[in-house]
């Protein structure tokens, strides 16, 4: 069977070059300039808004991007970011979690009390916490898929009594402090110059590994593959971001160990979303359930797993921010934690009607977040114009997302 | 087999005898027989609530019968769920198509079935695959197979709806008002698909309300009225004036097979 398809005279509908040709460069230019119009490259959207919000810091305060505000910068997205990491599993299925924020407070808690309290080792104490995440994430993803109530209203009843039960491990004092130790290592150490430098140079070589294996594949089996150039592009890009941000960081603390931990969380997620069977079901789930159903696959058990490890990725963030805090007390994951985790995503391109959007917008929501918040810090605003700023990026990226999905309508595409 | 159909020889792929199916005291279907021989088109037509649809979820497993018996390839089967219907080897194409509009054609058509390739997707194989598929059924139309579903015209949707049908090698599939909605050449296109189904040596079941689409595609059209034959007849026989008197009862004559009301 040759892979090539032929077109048989009779088809009018063909106007360009069928599945298997050689992709010319102006088609891929076309389509990107299509891609970019239905809001398809979220990322590159949500990078165009980045380099906008730092050049507007650095003309007003040029120690904006100083190599100490990038790295106090990168600190205070951590906690935000690894929650928002459960979050953009949950939105792929076009569901909510509202509870992620109560879930981190309470995660957090469990895993301080074990460890300053009852004087478990760290691991065995943030392992706990975790697991009480995923049984808390099990439990709302069951009760909204078998008695099919929004998991809006589930996980709202779970912020109500997660908090409870938050207040009630942290006990009378209402505060645990950390003792120095692993679990204030987490977002306290940095990697030396040296370390630094390795954990790029692996980091780039294991993409460029994988995008060039994965070429050859495609090659090799006689399929379109990506331009060598533009390959190289891309590689050349992540180089040149992964080396200058530890050149930068190295100017002064050096690389935080806390920052390698949300990358190798959101790789790590980004696989599973891309690579797996498993990831392939969440999207066809969020894109439509009933077709999933109909295919066979297990649309309760998907969506139970994905409510697991979007609440034990809001413990895994929750005991991330007691670690910066070196302290869990009773507003921990209160406040607007909640809300900066689902809107991180949603202004980085990941839908909230389910289906579309990738796991790299929890980084570059937390991003685009956390540098509204440092630079409106640094240039002395209070917390009103803060909120009040952050509320209007997360309406025009909704607003984004929304005019991208009637776009796609029109043109024929639900 | 005891009893050869009056125009074709040999097994029928699927026969049906007497099938009732009642839904509390409604009776959707009253003794219907029903047949398809492999490799013929068979346009099965009737006014809405003529049990079309009912008949279809008979044989695809989804509503078992009350009574009537149930032949495939000549062996009697019981047929209580979809998966005894996919199991035996009818695949069904719903009218809604049930695509997953955000996912690509490859992903689409491999959807609960991928392939693996040590534990992880294999992207490559499936795309592979998926161009031979489309290859093999002529289908040109889909530029290409890493084109998002929700971006394509209904034609090509009802291509992937189809081609997706025919990955677990089916030997009878069933299409649910394929060409409704569709424009001009989006029709032609499905209808090309079709017969390059049947030149495969599958039965084919086309459900649909468009006659001029029916007389175009099928060998043999199965008019249901009021949950049981309404006449059967052969399309180089039959006139379009002919079977619509049948689908509404206005001539209660039928050329040949059983009208049992």
């Amino acid at each position: 069977m040759s892979t090539t398809v032929t077109p048989s005279p009779a088809d009018r509908d063909v106007s360009e070059s069928p599945a298997t040709g050689p992709r010319s460069l102006g088609g891929s230019g076309r389509e990107l300039l299509n891609r970019l119009r239905s809001g398809d490259l979220g990322s590159l959207r949500v990078l165009v808004l980045l380099a906008i919000i730092w050049t507007i810091f650095q003309l007003q305060e040029n120690r904006f991007l100083s190599s100490v505000n990038l790295v106090n910068l990168s600190l205070q997205i951590t906690a935000v970011g690894l929650i928002s990491v459960g979050v953009v599993l949950v939105l792929l299925l076009g569901e909510i979690d509202l509870s992620v924020g109560a879930v981190s407070g309470l995660c957090s808690a469990i895993t301080a009390v074990l460890s300053v309290k009852h004087g478990w080792a760290p691991v065995p104490a943030i392992l706990i916490g975790v697991a009480a995440g995923a049984a808390i994430g099990m439990f709302q993803g069951f009760i909204s898929t078998k008695f099919g109530i929004p998991t809006f209203v589930v996980t709202l009843a779970g912020l109500l009594a997660w908090q409870g039960a938050q207040l009630k491990v942290l006990g009378n004092t209402g505060t645990v402090n950390l003792r120095p130790g692993l679990l204030t290592d987490l977002a306290g150490k940095f990697l030396s110059d040296a370390a630094g430098w390795i954990a790029a140079i692996i980091c780039v070589a294991v993409y460029a590994a994988m995008a060039v294996v994965g070429r050859q594949r495609r090659v090799a089996a006689g399929l379109t593959a990506p331009p060598v150039v533009l390959l190289a592009v891309r590689i050349g890009a992540v180089a040149v971001a992964a080396l200058l941000w530890v050149w930068i960081v190295n100017q002064d603390r050096g690389l935080p160990v806390a920052v390698l931990i949300l990358i190798g969380f959101v790789a790590a997620f980004d696989f599973l979303t891309r690579r797996t069977v498993f990831g392939r079901h969440i999207y066809a789930v969020g894109g439509n359930a009933e077709a999933a159903r109909r295919a066979g696959i297990n649309v309760f058990g998907v969506r139970v797993i994905v409510f697991s490890l979007a609440s034990s990725m809001a413990a895994v963030g929750g005991i991330m921010a007691a670690s910066r805090l070196l302290a869990v007390n009773q507003s921990s994951g209160g406040s607007d934690l909640l809300l900066l985790a689902i809107a991180g995503p949603v202004i980085a391109g990941t839908s909230l009607f389910g289906g579309r959007g990738n796991v790299w917008s929890a980084l570059l929501g937390a991003l685009v977040i956390g540098s509204i918040s440092n630079g409106m810090d640094l240039l002395g605003y209070s917390s009103p114009t803060k909120f009040m700023v952050t509320g209007a990026v997360l309406l025009g990226a909704v607003v984004l997302d929304s005019a991208a999905r009637l776009g796609r309508q029109r043109t024929g595409r639900v | 087999m005891t009893e050869t159909s009056p125009r074709t020889d040999g097994t029928p792929l699927l026969e049906v005898r007497g099938i009732t199916k009642r839904f509390g005291a409604v009776r959707a279907l009253n003794g219907v027989d029903f047949r398809v021989m492999p490799g013929e088109v068979v346009g099965l037509v009737g006014d809405n609530g003529a049990g079309k649809s009912t008949l279809v979820k008979v044989i695809s497993g989804i509503h078992p019968a009350d009574e009537g018996e149930y032949l495939w390839e000549g062996r009697p089967q019981n047929v209580a769920a979809p998966q005894d219907a996919v199991d035996l080897g009818i695949a069904t194409v719903y009218q809604d198509l049930a695509l997953c509009d955000n996912l690509d054609v490859v992903a689409n058509l491999f959807l609960g079935r991928e392939s693996i390739h040590g534990g992880l997707l294999d992207e490559v194989a499936m795309e592979r695959k998926a161009n031979e598929l489309l290859a093999e059924l002529s289908v040109t139309t889909i530029q290409s197979v890493r084109g998002e579903v929700g971006a394509m015209s209904g034609g090509q949707r009802q291509s992937v709806a189809i081609a997706r049908s025919l990955l677990g090698e089916p030997k009878m599939v069933i299409l649910d008002e394929p060409t409704a909605a569709l424009g001009v050449s989006q029709t032609e296109q499905v209808l090309r698909l079709v017969e390059r189904l049947r030149d495969n040596g599958l039965g084919v079941i086309v459900i649909s309300h468009n006659l001029a689409d029916i007389f175009r595609v099928v060998d043999r059209i199965f008019v249901m009225r009021l949950g049981a034959n309404g006449g059967e007849f052969d399309k180089k026989a039959a006139t379009p004036e002919e079977v619509v008197g049948a689908i509404t009862g206005a001539s209660e004559r039928k050329p040949e097979g059983a009208a049992t009301r």
